[in-house]
């Protein structure tokens, strides 16, 4: 099957260079990407995240993370915070759509309650890490429009080098530079373009490793920000896919009972 | 030896002047290096306790070198639809500005409020042209009670606003402020064009960076051609020699090339003190320039012929210009011990400037007057005339002067107490300056330029939801807003309410701090998921969530106020909260103490070189009595011109702080030529004290009152500067030099005839 993918992709891919616009091209490279990525079903894994500051200072976050892939839209995802200890019980709903914002919902234990997160703008920082929700939430093909610039080698790998340009007027970017891997086609590098069009940060993804000899997991994205000079290690751990989640675990009831 | 040298000079004078220009050139190739310093950051050395405190603060939260618009509506309505439009449109066009980080005004505040079971966070104006009446009153209502906004974005009143743009730049490039200073202000047009009823001011420490170049642009623009005027007219009147007067100028310019050259080879940055360095350097060339003509024109006229007059005028001038130009060359580079790197700059290119000007005008200078034709003119005796009745006033009255000269001089010197420091940083810019302008029209409609900051600091991982932690921010906020003086007080605690409030379903009752760790806790994570791409809490709380900064606005206040709130804050912090206690940081913070640091640290710098001075004149005078006795009228000038300050202006800050040690030298050269003639007469010729004056009077004199009438002309000039601290530097040093000339001629030759020792 994979072989199979393989042979065609590389007879389509030379003529396709020819024939395509670099439009086209970098559609088709995001089409690709997420083909692939295509029929996990769900997941469930651990995130470590290490902010560090130009000071050098150091702060650990600690999040479980759950994903149910949706058919036809974006996937829906549930992140419970475990440390800081004031934030352990608290839990994030976060509905992906393919167009439109997501929807998002945040259960406070201390509160006890569930907050819709109403706001149109959710570009801001990730837990005040490097990473803003939009960076994490589900890659889906439609939020972006795409060009395909060059090929180039990428620590000696050789990958696709695409643009691609946000759909959402809200969001913080104006354009991020995509490094895919000519091979596997899973992303090694994003460098993202702030409002006035200058570079803002750059991730880099980090010991891939293949799950269900078919998904590709970075285990580390390190995000830099070049303007502020703070950073953050994002570390993936125990990736258990087709851990027999359901829709029933993804509802905003089930928040309360998120552990 | 000497003879030899000069005889070569004389001899081979096309040879000597061919080297001079082409040495010029070469040094002055160096020019192409120069570049003005667009820093606020230079007057700090990388050592300044202050300065390491600031940044890392910067390094923990964010930088906030910032570029402020303030928006001054003519109607004086901030909250109409055209007003707020403006607004609206330059804060999403401010993003665009190179560097910028964060974007914060009026319509982009982030307003929270309560919707049924929801925390609504979006923009407080959005659309603002379609806003109904009710809506902007409703804005205006929230805008001017919100405690983040008043007095800082917004006059309690609401006729004027602001758009602060948070600025990080890379600083890898000198054009870095230039470029967002640029983009700012092209913006404030577009929008001013648009929107024809506001009117835009720019400030803010970008904008102030971008002023320190422009001011030196326009200093040189003025300060140079008076200066060039003020020597040509002097000089003819004083030599009434067209060739000497030429012969000067082109020592003058050559030596003026040559500093600025090795200056830009060195890499030395231009800075508003270092634009004052030619002024200062052509002045002393003068003098140098003065002593060898004034003699040479005088064996002219006592009929010498050309080449022997000029050989015996070096031999007589060699030793006191050398000396002098030793002494004021230490004078200047004890300005290294200055913790303000400028002011180290200006020390060593003028101590540079000087020996250039002693080697051009012991050899360039004799061979020009070589060549161009020179005519004997008839004895002009009315300066030496006048100095003869000097002498013998002093002598006849010697006892009363050094009663009545003493008596002034203690008087005086007990004024020296009446001095205060004070650095405010925007009276640097004097008010021709549209920085300036623009930053005094802020402070009075809208807020203040003078921060005090600091980092609070919890303990803990977290702690920033401490509830005690933030009842003691809040009382601490509560403490700073009953001060006099303070306009504004920017703390996290503030919005903690607000959210707690929102999840009370916007109950009044709830505007308090939460009571629970756990719960400030998930509803500031709550918040941090609502907010936008910029307008984060990473400015205001660090990556551990330990400690949160806590920014106090000021009026403009003086250094002295500033350092009394700050000290009394420390007081409460100690008593009340000893735990977070923190020092303020901030430019405001570090120019504070940088007059206090500079005094110090300049008076290190000026006992070491009065130390060497000292023993530089012991040595060439032979004589410990001499050398001992020439420290008072040496120190003396720099008592009195202190103390006359403290009578007349009774302000004194970083700039003065250099005064003392760059007068030094420059006081002790009327000293070394009264007493090396003093000397002569006494050791060469055999008189007495009293004859001795008088052949002091009569053959320095008149140089002496002549350059140091050049002198103080110079750098009274400098108190022309657009740049205060140059202007203040200028107006002491001028009134050292004359107060200097006045002890050399009412209480050195007393000092002499009574303490001078037995004749030989």
């Amino acid at each position: 099957m994979k072989r199979l993918l393989l042979i065609t992709l590389c007879s389509l891919l030379p003529l396709a260079g020819n024939a395509m616009t670099p439009e086209e091209q970098g559609l088709e490279i995001a089409k690709e990407v997420d083909r692939r990525d295509t029929g996990f079903h769900d997941f469930k894994a651990t995130m470590t995240m290490l902010l560090r500051n130009k000071h050098g200072e150091e702060s650990l976050r600690h999040m479980r993370t759950k994903a149910l892939e949706v058919e036809d839209d974006g996937d829906k995802t549930l992140i419970i915070f475990d440390r800081p200890r004031d934030v352990k019980g608290t839990a994030l709903l976060s509905y992906s759509h393919k167009t439109g914002a997501d929807d998002q919902w945040l259960y406070l234990p201390a509160l006890k309650r569930v907050k819709r997160i109403a706001s149109r703008n959710k570009s801001g920082p990730f837990m005040g890490s490097e990473f803003a929700y939009e960076d994490l939430s589900s890659q889906e093909v439609e939020k972006y429009t795409y060009k395909y610039i060059r090929d180039e080698q990428l620590n000696g790998k050789d990958a696709l080098v695409q643009e691609r340009y946000p759909v959402d007027p809200n969001s913080g970017y104006t354009r991020q530079v995509v490094w895919v891997d000519k091979v596997e086609y899973i992303p090694l590098k994003i460098e993202f373009y702030d409002r006035k069009k200058a570079l803002l940060k750059t991730l880099e993804f980090k010991s891939y490793k293949q799950y269900l000899d078919r998904y590709w997991r970075a285990s580390e994205m390190f995000m830099q920000n070049h303007q502020t000079g703070k950073s953050t290690l994002l570390t993936w751990e125990d990736y258990k896919f087709r851990a027999g989640l359901k829709s029933s675990n993804f509802g905003k009831n089930s928040l309360k009972r998120a552990r | 030896m000497k003879e030899r040298f000069f005889r070569f000079i004389l001899d081979r004078k096309y040879l000597v002047i061919l080297l001079a220009f082409i040495a010029t050139f070469a040094m002055a190739a160096g020019m192409k290096n120069l570049q003005f310093s667009n820093d606020y950051r230079m007057f700090f050395s990388e050592e300044n306790p202050q300065l390491t405190a600031f940044e890392q603060l910067q390094n923990t939260y964010a930088k906030n070198d910032n570029v402020l618009f303030v928006l001054a509506p003519k109607d004086g309505k901030v909250f109409s639809r055209k007003t707020l439009s403006a607004v609206e449109e330059l804060t999403k066009a401010a993003w665009q500005i190179p560097y910028s980080l964060r974007v914060d005004s009026v319509t982009n505040f982030q307003h929270t409020y309560a919707e049924g079971d929801d925390l609504v966070v979006d923009d407080l104006a959005r659309n603002a042209a379609s806003l109904s009446d009710e809506d902007l009153q409703r804005i205006q209502e929230i805008a001017v009670n919100d405690p983040l906004l008043v007095h800082r974005l917004i006059s309690p009143e609401a006729h004027v606003t602001g758009v602060n743009v948070t600025i990080q730049l890379a600083e890898k490039k000198l054009t870095e402020v230039p470029e967002v200073a640029g983009a700012a202000q092209q913006l404030a047009q577009q929008i001013e064009q648009k929107y024809p009823h506001i009117k835009i001011h720019l400030t803010g420490m970008v904008m102030m960076n971008n002023a320190f170049p422009a001011a030196s642009i326009k200093d040189m623009k003025t300060l140079y051609p008076a200066m060039f005027a003020a020597v040509l007219i002097t000089l003819a009147l004083m030599l009434r020699s067209i060739p000497g007067t030429f012969s000067t100028l082109i020592v003058i310019i050559l030596m003026v090339l040559g500093t600025m050259g090795i200056t830009g080879w060195l890499n030395i940055k231009l800075s508003p003190p270092t634009t004052t360095v030619p002024i200062v350097i052509m002045t002393l060339a003068i003098a140098d320039c003065v002593h060898i003509l004034v003699n040479f024109l005088h064996g002219m006229r006592v009929g010498l012929a050309k080449r022997d007059a000029l050989l015996e005028s070096l031999r007589i001038n060699l030793q006191p210009i050398f000396l002098t130009t030793i002494t004021t060359a230490i004078g200047f580079l004890s300005l290294n011990f200055s913790d303000a790197p400028p002011f180290r700059d200006l020390g060593n290119m003028a101590a540079m400037g000087v020996i250039l000007a002693f080697i051009f005008s012991i050899s360039l200078l004799p061979a020009m007057m070589m060549i161009l034709p020179v005519k004997a003119m008839s004895t002009d005796s009315r300066g030496s005339r006048a100095m003869m009745h000097l002498a013998e006033f002093v002598i006849r009255h010697k006892i009363k002067l050094l009663w009545v000269v003493g008596g002034s001089i203690l008087f005086l010197i007990a004024q020296i107490p009446n001095n205060r420091l004070d650095d405010q940083f925007v009276k640097y810019f004097d008010e021709t300056n549209e920085f300036r302008t623009a930053t005094d029209f802020a402070t009075d409609n809208l807020t203040g330029i003078y921060l005090i900051e600091y980092s609070l600091d919890s303990g803990e991982a977290g702690g920033v939801s401490n509830p005690e932690f933030l009842r003691n921010v809040e009382a601490f906020a509560q403490w700073y807003r009953q001060q006099p003086n303070v306009l504004h007080v920017n703390t996290l605690t503030d919005i903690m309410k607000r959210l707690n409030r929102n999840m009370h379903a916007d109950d009044d009752e709830w505007y308090r701090l939460p009571d629970k760790r756990d719960l400030s806790a998930q509803y500031l994570l709550l918040y941090e998921f609502s907010l936008p791409f910029g307008l984060d809490l990473n400015n205001q709380i660090n990556v551990r969530k330990s400690a949160t900064r806590f920014i106090v606005t000021l009026e403009s206040i003086s250094t002295q106020q500033m350092l009394a709130i700050e000290e009394s804050a420390q007081q409460w912090l100690a008593t009340n909260a000893p735990g977070m206690k923190a020092d303020g940081a901030s430019p405001s913070i570090m120019f504070a103490h940088i007059g206090n640091r500079n005094i110090r640290s300049m008076l290190k710098g000026t006992t070491v070189a009065l130390v060497m001075i000292s023993a530089i004149l012991i040595l060439a005078f032979r004589s410990l009595r001499i050398g001992g006795l020439s420290l008072l009228p040496n120190l003396v000038p720099i008592g009195t011109a202190f103390g006359l300050w403290g009578l007349l202006v009774g302000e004194v800050g970083l700039a003065l702080s250099v005064v003392s040690g760059m007068t030094l030298g420059i006081v002790v050269d009327d000293t070394v030529h009264f007493l090396s003639k003093f000397l002569r007469a006494r050791r060469e010729q055999g008189m007495n004290a009293e004859d001795a004056v008088r052949y002091a009077f009569s053959t320095v004199g008149t140089a002496l009152w002549v350059t140091s009438f050049v002198l103080m002309l110079g750098f009274a000039i400098l108190a022309l500067s657009h740049f205060q601290l140059n202007a203040g530097m200028g107006l002491l040093t001028a009134i050292t030099i004359g107060l200097a000339l006045v002890a050399d001629f009412l209480f050195l030759p007393p000092l002499l005839m009574l303490f001078g020792g037995r004749t030989k």
